[in-house]
This record gives structure tokens, C-alpha cells and sequence, in this order.
């Protein structure tokens, strides 16, 4: 199939039937919770931003957890670190804020190269109150203009996972520079991706005519880009419900559009950035065709493994919803239920609007209930996290790892192939094994 | 507070998982907030087990804290029991939940219970895995062993045993209690329980059963196993069957407990590592200086394998795991070297860059500091990785484990011709450096040094010069350069050391040689 025979999909995209989407039945779900806490995020935040360095205030099971969420240990003296608080720090024996004046000097006389340095909070500190934004103003005005000193919650009490992301770039907008209120109209990209990925975007931003363009997070934390009045926003992930409540008390406003994903929600994003610039229409779509048409091509290479088929979501990166989108629309995969751990109705609302009625939308978990509707639905390919991979394999389902979507490319026309590919690749392995 | 980036050991309450998931019919409840969960994926992934681990999490939000999360705990347990119908459960508090101090053990006696309720007290804020492990496996005996089942009088029975220690995400444990138990087999010893790998609630309780115990794993094993000496007066075997020497000793051990013959046990013929030894193709092995680091249990029996089992040196030992400190502390002093204790994982990594060894034997951590480092490794202990769970039969314990030992140290090494010939044509444009040993391209020194992550960071090169000794001359350090990696660290050293103690204010040729035939062996 090429682009030419593909039947034109009407995509609401900023049109989206919000009203609909909004009224339509949400099962919400209380209980055990399979999904890791928003630590997890500073695997890949640290490597996104090279300049800045994580300090995790909590315990040593915190610590394993990063150890351990990565997979694998990434032995490279990683850019995080965890403070672990003993049992001294809680008798009141030391006082906890000395103590981390004594860690951060520790860490930053060995580390000459941080610019930025993140606290970050986590259970413990969140249960026993420690005031780590108190603690990064005190220790930014000792060490400013050197190392900049920010914080945030990443702790399981207050995120899930991605929402660990959305708190780091929340924690970065007010010291976002001020946009001149004269100053051109900006687009702002926001969510962190993979570097390939955020310059497959950017070079299209250029060849949409689109001069002044930022990044939320920058590569460099420090090189952050302005924001205003001028600003528009788009998001590049569904996870970002605080980033994006921050940047519109700045002034900045959000394009609405489906999520980059595939032919159509790449199409449609692109096309919403292009109207919001008042981009000649028939520039826009040269622009896109190439694209379009490389992805058409090659995401048709998993349609005959997906088509037809049956797909659950368990609820982990908040992706859910756009990928089920993009599963559904553009690869005719029939959606049984799709989980997100949280649901942003206005954020998802055109992805969520393009979802099948048939679908249930359930949000939060209790794990052993939804686990019961897997054995129920029999879906044929069921996503969901690391611990109940392997389990459900055992009792014959098919699983891809919710994770991976997390760490791998998956944005925009060019990754539109390799999306569709991991989740057709463990239907195939499943029909090629005759173990 | 303590700055790590890695640890050797997770918190208690994983201990308590790793003896929860080892188990049949036992459910944890656990009082944690939503992440804690994470540790699940160290069973179902690191272990590829096919069932989740046996726990329920609370799972409590920021929101729950202000009202009652002991009603969420109570109701978390009744729905546990309820679903997976456990012959008993454990409770208790993960790191979080014991700041909230909702008391589980507390709550659960207020419940009324179809079984029984083990509380756990597991400081997260002093203790470690390890210790967890071990302690929740203490609780669960000492409240499921029944007092009144001790065994009937010996005459015309078989001598029963229980095999105490092995647990989930253990080192090589699956297979080890294989060995164990063949050995036992020769011995005409009954197996009356094995604790806590697949044994139930059930079992536990007629532990007293048995007329001895042989605890594999102290680390996990070794508190249970007092108890029940001093309970049910049952014996402990001491010898722990690491390598030929020590499965010997706990062969005739067990024989003599249990007044049986150990002539056919000890006749294994399978055993192949004394003559491998003893094979002129291993002279090489001779004198290796071998950095040893990891649990209390697995360190000092490499130790004792490394030298009275392949001939090595051992020029470093220590461990992570300060309860079984002593252990390493007077296995050190019988290698005639300075124990490290510590689990601060930079220590190691200086400490081995210091011993310049031509091998470690370590946990998973180490492994990356010796490839960082380029020297040969292999792995003998937990923390555990996907790798230390091989699909084939790879113990480390009685005669078979002491054969995938050999195996498995002494493959890294670079084998006894190709050393020669490495140290005869040097200048081999194949030779170089960056070229490594032949047969572990993965290790080779370029490999290593390309890697850029660490660029920023100060990793010490096992070359360095200690600040107060002489210095080189051209000559002398163009020649050092001639002199193979994996020995070229250990001449610099030596030296090094030989010209302070002479007094020799820089280092030339002469130097260099005087120094070889002074230490010459």
C-alpha cells in the first residue's frame, strides 16, 4: 500500500469532539498498582540533559530502584545518585540539612562539570517533610552562578513513572528567561526525546518556515529557551499535565493536536503547528509527503502481523492512549481496553475521540482485577510492565514491554516504522518459536 | 546520609521477598507506597521466574496519608488472603510505610485471621537485603516449626537432613541444592525439609523432623539455624561444600554426624578439578595475584579455592556484608593480606586499582571495574545479574561446582602459550595492547578504553605511580611497555617498591632488571 491508495483518514485533530470524548466512560481503579514511581524518569532525563546531574534524597530503596528499573546497571558513573538517609538522619540525631550541604559540597567538589543540579524528593523525604526546595535555595545561593540548584518530587507517593518527567520540566519552567513582549512568535516542543528524533522534528520546523523555535528540556540545562505571551507550546508527550499548567502561567498556549505518532498523529501535530504559524496549507503538505510516505511504507511491514488483532493496555508511561490510537487508525488493531495510570482527558481528547466505542478506557489499577480481565479478554497481544511480562507469558499471552516504548525512538514519520515493529515483533517471535 | 550510586544490596524488605518468593503457599503484605512494586521485576526478569512474586503492595498515596492507611493495609491483607488463599502470610513495612508507623504486625493480630500472621520488623534505615533475608526466614520458623514434631529414635531409619539457605534471586542456588542433594544421596542421608526454596508454610512446621541441619548460605540461614540448634537440639554441619577441599571435608562431616561410610561419596569420579590442577598446562596458573570481592560466604571460600585449589595468590579479599565481617577478617589474616569491609563500591574500585591483580573474582560491580580496568574477571557472588542464571547446570557447590569453577576462572586468563608468545614477540604489531588476549575480544583493553562514558571521571590505570616513588626514565618506561598488560602492572609495582626499599633515585634499565631477579621466583 502506498500513500496514493490510502484511504484519507478524517482526523479530528484540534477539532477533536471534546464533548464526547470527555463523557465517555471511564473505569477508575483503586488498589495495587504495578507501575514504577516517578524516580524512574531520571534514567533517561540524565542522559537527556548532559549538564545536569540527579540527586535522589531517599532510601536505599530508592536506590536499587534505579539500579534496578533500568533493566540493566549502567555502569558508566551514572550522572544520578542517591543520598540514602539512615536511621541518624531520622533521630534527629544530625540535622538532615547539614547533611545535605555536606552530600551536595561532597558531590559537586567531584563533579566540576554539573551546571544544574536537581534534588529530588522521594517518599521518605516527602513523609518526613524534608523541605528540599528550602535546601536548594540556600545551597543555589551558595553556589550560583556556578551550579544551578533545583528541585522536584519524583517520589511514588505524588507520581507515577512518566509524571517524574512532567515534575523536572515543571521544575525548569520558571527559570525559563522571560520572552520579550515584542518578540516574534515562538513554538515550543516539549517533552524530552531521543536527540535523533528532536532534530527530525526540528528539521521540519525549519522546512515549515518556523524561525524561532525551543526545546523544553534543552540538552543542556542551562541553554533554556524563553517563554511568553508569544509562545506557543506543542507537547511531544501525553505525560506533561503540570509542565504544561506552568508554561500557560507564563503566558505561553498550547497547539492541540494528536500525538506525533505514525502517518496520521505525526501528520496531524505537524499540521496544527503549520496552522498556528499560518503556514501556507499546500507548503505544509510538501513538507510532510516525503515523510508520510516513508512511514506509510514502513509501518506496512508489521500490518500483516497486526492487523485484526486484539490489544490490552496495562497502565504504565501514560502513552496508552496515543499508541492505541495510532495501533487502531493506522495498522487496524482492535483496542480492548487501554489503562493509563492517569488520564489528561483534554491533552488526549482527539486521540482518545478516535478510540473505538468498544474500547474500555480504564484508569489507576488494581492489578489483580485487571489481570482477571486479561484472562477474560484473551486479548493477542497485551503491553504492560516488567513484573507481569513473563507471569502472563507463562499463561500463554503474548506481551510486549511497556518500557521499551519509553527508551526507544518511537516519535515522528521516521520512527513510525520501528513503532510499529516492537509491537509486531513479539507476535512473530511467538508464531516463529517452535519451542 | 550516605552518597551511593550503586549497592550491593537492596533494602530488608527485598530479603524478606526473595524468602516470600522462594516459597510456596506464603503471601507477603507489604506497606508501601506505589513504585515499591518495582522489586518484582528483579524475580520475573533477573530470574525470568513465571509468576509474580507472592506480594500484595498497599500501595498508599501522598492523599492517604492524612487519613487512614492502616484501613487501607487491613483491607489490602483481607483481600490477599482472600484471592490467593495462603496457608500464612508475612507483613510488614517497606521503607516508607515504617515512617507512618501503621504497626502491621499491630493491625494483623486485631484481625481475625483464617491463618497464621507473621509480623515483620525490618529497619530499612540500618539494615540491608541480606539481613532481611535472613531475619524474615528466623520469623518464619520460629512461629511455624512445631515444638512437639522432633524425630522418632534412629534405629531402623535413614538419618534425615535439612538443607537450610537457598532462596529466590540467589547465586547459583538452584543448582548448588542439586550437588547437595547428590552428595546427601551417596550418604544415605534423607532429605526431611529444604528451606526456604519451595518449601510450604506446612513444611516448616515439622522442621524438627530432621536429626540435623546444613545451612548452605549463612547469610540467610545462619540465625534460623541457631534457633533450631537451641530449640531442637539439632546439629549443624559446619563445612560448606565450596571446591574439592571443602566438599571433602563436608562429606566426612556429614558421614561422621550421621555414622555412615563416605568411601563412595568421596570416590566421585566426576571430580576433575584436582587433575586439571595438577595438569602441566596449568603451571601458568602459578603465583596469579587474584583480587577477590563479595558476600562473606562466597568470598572467603574463593579464597581458599583460588589458593590451595589452583595455585593463585590471592592479593585482595573483602566483603560487602559487615554481619559476616569477621569471617572475611580472619580469612584475610590467613592470606597474609588487609581485609575491606565496605559497601561503598568506589573503595573496591580503588582498592583493586591499587592491588593491580591480574584477576578479580567479584559480584556483578566488579566485573565493570575490571573491564574498565581490563583485567580478566569472573563472577562469584551475588548481587545478581540475568547472566548468573545460565540455563544449563552451572553450581558452585561440591565436586561438579568446583569443576565449573576451574572452568569458569580460568577462561578469562590468557592461556599459558599465548602468554609466552605474547611476552616473546611483544612488538607483534597483533600483539598490541589495544589487540587484548585473543579469546575475550569483549575485554580487551581498546574495547574498554573506547568507552566514554567515564570519560570525566578520574578511574585510576592499573599503572599508577605512587607519589614518593622514583622516577622513570625514557628508557626504562619504553621498556616497561614491552612487558605484557596483564603482568606489566604487577613489574611497575614491584619495581617501584624495589627501588624505594634500595633507594635508587630514578628508575633506568638497571633498575628494572635488578628488580626482576630480586623478585624472581
Amino acid at each position: 500500500m502506498n500513500v496514493a491508495t490510502t484511504p484519507p483518514v478524517v482526523l479530528a485533530g484540534c477539532d477533536a469532539p471534546k464533548a464526547e470524548a470527555s463523557s465517555r466512560p471511564v473505569l477508575r481503579e483503586r488498589g495495587q498498582r504495578e507501575v514504577f514511581c516517578g524516580l524512574t524518569g531520571i534514567v533517561w532525563l540524565h542522559r537527556k540533559m548532559q549538564d545536569a546531574f540527579f540527586l535522589v534524597v531517599g532510601s536505599r530503596t530508592c536506590a536499587h530502584l534505579l539500579q534496578s528499573a533500568a533493566g540493566v546497571m549502567i555502569f558508566a558513573e551514572p550522572r544520578f545518585a542517591t543520598a540514602i538517609m539512615e536511621e541518624r538522619d531520622l533521630a534527629g540525631m544530625v540535622d538532615a540539612q547539614d547533611e545535605l550541604d555536606r552530600v551536595v559540597r561532597r558531590l559537586l567538589d567531584r563533579r566540576p562539570d554539573i551546571k544544574t543540579l536537581f534534588l529530588v524528593g522521594s517518599c521518605p523525604s516527602e513523609v518526613i517533610k524534608l523541605d528540599l526546595a528550602k535546601t536548594a535555595e540556600r545551597l543555589g545561593a551558595a553556589y550560583m552562578p556556578r551550579v544551578r540548584i533545583l528541585n522536584y518530587s519524583g517520589s511514588g507517593i505524588e507520581t507515577t513513572f512518566t509524571q517524574g518527567e512532567d515534575a523536572c520540566l515543571a521544575a525548569l519552567v520558571p527559570e525559563m528567561p522571560a520572552q520579550e513582549p515584542t518578540a516574534p512568535k515562538q513554538l515550543l516542543m516539549v517533552g524530552a526525546l531521543p536527540d535523533i528524533v528532536e532534530d527530525q522534528f526540528l528539521r521540519l520546523f525549519a522546512q515549515l518556515g518556523i524561525e524561532h523555535v525551543g526545546v523544553l528540556p534543552a540538552r543542556n540545562a542551562r541553554d533554556l529557551p524563553p517563554v511568553g505571551a508569544n509562545t506557543r507550546y506543542v507537547l511531544a508527550q501525553p505525560f506533561l499535565s503540570e509542565t504544561a499548567m506552568r508554561l500557560e502561567d507564563r503566558g505561553a498556549k498550547r497547539i492541540e493536536a494528536l500525538f506525533p505518532f505514525g502517518v496520521d498523529g505525526t501528520s496531524d501535530w505537524l499540521r496544527a503547528i503549520g496552522r498556528e504559524f499560518a503556514v501556507d496549507e499546500a507548503h505544509v503538505e510538501s513538507v510532510l509527503a516525503p515523510g508520510r510516505e516513508r512511514a506509510a511504507r514502513a509501518i506496512e511491514h508489521s500490518r500483516a502481523a497486526l492487523e485484526g488483532k486484539r490489544i490490552s493496555f496495562l497502565p504504565d508511561s501514560q502513552l496508552e492512549v496515543p499508541l492505541a490510537r495510532f495501533l487502531h487508525t493506522e495498522l487496524g488493531m482492535e483496542p480492548v481496553e487501554v489503562g493509563a495510570p492517569y488520564l489528561h482527558r483534554s491533552h488526549c481528547a482527539g486521540d482518545l475521540a478516535l478510540l473505538p466505542e468498544s474500547t474500555r478506557i480504564s484508569e489507576g489499577q488494581h492489578v489483580d482485577s485487571q489481570l482477571d480481565r486479561v484472562r477474560e479478554d484473551k486479548p493477542d497481544l497485551t503491553v504492560c510492565g516488567l513484573g507481569l511480562a513473563n507471569p502472563l507469558e507463562a499463561e500463554g499471552f503474548t506481551t510486549k514491554w511497556a518500557i521499551e516504548l519509553v527508551f526507544s525512538p518511537i516519535h515522528g514519520f521516521d520512527s513510525a516504522g520501528d513503532l510499529a515493529e516492537l509491537f509486531a515483533r513479539p507476535m512473530r517471535r511467538r508464531d516463529r518459536l517452535e519451542v | 546520609m550516605q552518597l551511593s550510586v550503586w549497592t550491593y544490596e537492596g533494602p530488608p524488605h527485598v530479603g524478606a521477598m526473595r524468602v516470600a518468593t522462594a516459597m510456596k503457599g506464603l503471601h507477603y503484605v507489604l506497606h508501601a507506597p506505589q513504585g515499591d512494586t518495582y522489586a518484582d521485576l528483579l524475580f520475573t526478569m533477573i530470574e525470568r521466574r513465571n509468576h509474580r512474586p507472592p506480594v500484595t503492595y498497599t500501595t498508599f498515596e501522598a492523599r492517604d496519608l492524612g487519613k487512614d492507611t492502616a484501613q487501607l493495609f487491613q483491607d489490602a491483607a483481607m483481600d490477599a488472603i482472600e484471592r490467593f488463599k495462603p496457608e500464612a502470610i508475612i507483613v510488614g513495612a517497606s521503607c516508607t510505610a515504617e515512617l507512618i508507623q501503621d504497626d502491621p504486625g499491630g493491625l494483623i493480630e486485631a484481625m481475625d485471621l483464617p491463618c497464621p500472621a507473621i509480623p515483620l520488623e525490618l529497619p530499612s534505615y540500618q539494615r540491608k537485603e541480606n539481613w532481611g533475608a535472613a531475619e524474615t526466614f528466623y520469623q518464619i520458623v520460629r512461629h511455624l516449626a512445631d515444638p512437639s514434631v522432633t524425630p522418632e529414635p534412629r534405629e531402623g531409619r535413614r538419618p534425615r537432613a535439612n538443607i537450610l539457605g537457598p532462596t529466590a534471586l540467589g547465586f547459583r542456588h538452584r543448582d548448588d541444592l542439586i550437588e547437595v542433594r547428590k552428595i546427601l544421596e551417596q550418604l544415605d542421608v534423607e532429605v526431611n525439609l529444604v528451606a526456604p526454596l519451595n518449601a510450604r508454610p506446612s513444611d516448616i512446621a515439622r522442621i524438627g523432623n530432621a536429626d540435623f541441619n546444613i545451612v548452605l548460605y549463612p547469610e540467610i540461614a545462619d540465625e534460623a539455624a541457631r534457633w533450631l540448634e537451641r530449640t531442637f537440639k539439632q546439629p549443624r554441619v559446619r563445612s560448606i561444600p565450596f571446591g574439592v577441599i571443602s566438599t571433602r571435608a563436608f562429606i566426612s562431616e556429614v558421614a561422621e554426624l550421621v555414622g555412615a561410610d563416605p568411601t563412595p561419596a568421596l570416590g566421585d569420579t566426576s571430580s576433575r578439578l584436582p587433575w586439571w590442577s595438577r595438569s602441566v598446562d596449568s603451571t601458568y596458573l602459578t603465583g596469579k595475584r587474584v583480587f577477590i570481592f563479595g558476600d562473606a560466604t562466597h568470598a572467603v571460600a574463593a579464597a581458599r579455592i583460588a589458593r590451595d585449589e589452583l595455585g593463585f595468590e590471592v592479593c585482595g579479599l573483602g566483603c560487602y556484608n559487615r554481619e559476616f565481617a569477621r569471617d572475611v577478617r580472619e580469612a584475610a589474616k590467613d592470606h597474609g593480606i588487609e581485609p575491606l569491609i565496605t559497601d561503598d563500591h568506589l573503595e573496591v574500585e580503588d582498592a583493586i586499582a591499587r592491588a593491580a591483580p591480574e584477576m578479580v573474582l567479584g559480584t556483578q560491580m566488579e566485573r565493570h571495574i575490571a573491564k574498565r580496568l581490563c583485567i580478566p574477571c569472573a563472577v562469584i557472588s551475588a548481587p545478581v545479574h540475568v547472566q548468573d542464571f545460565p540455563a544449563r547446570h552451572s553450581p558452585q557447590m561440591g565436586f561438579e561446582g568446583a569443576n565449573v569453577i576451574f572452568d569458569t576462572w580460568v577462561h578469562p586468563l590468557v592461556m599459558g602459550l599465548e602468554e609466552h608468545l605474547l611476552t616473546m614477540f611483544r612488538e607483534d604489531f597483533e600483539f598490541s595492547d589495544e589487540a587484548g588476549a585473543s579469546h575475550h575480544a569483549a575485554h580487551s583493553p581498546g574495547t574498554a578504553q573506547k568507552t566514554p562514558v567515564f570519560k570525566e571521571e578520574v578511574i585510576p590505570e592499573p599503572e599508577v605511580t605512587e607519589l614518593d616513588s622514583p622516577a622513570w626514565t625514557s628508557e626504562a618506561s619504553r621498556e616497561l611497555k614491552k612487558i605484557p598488560f596483564f603482568v606489566r602492572g604487577k613489574a611497575k609495582r614491584n619495581t617501584e617498591a624495589f627501588a624505594a626499599e634500595f633507594g635508587r633515585g630514578e628508575i633506568d634499565l638497571d633498575t628494572l632488571y635488578d628488580a626482576k631477579a630480586h623478585y624472581a621466583r
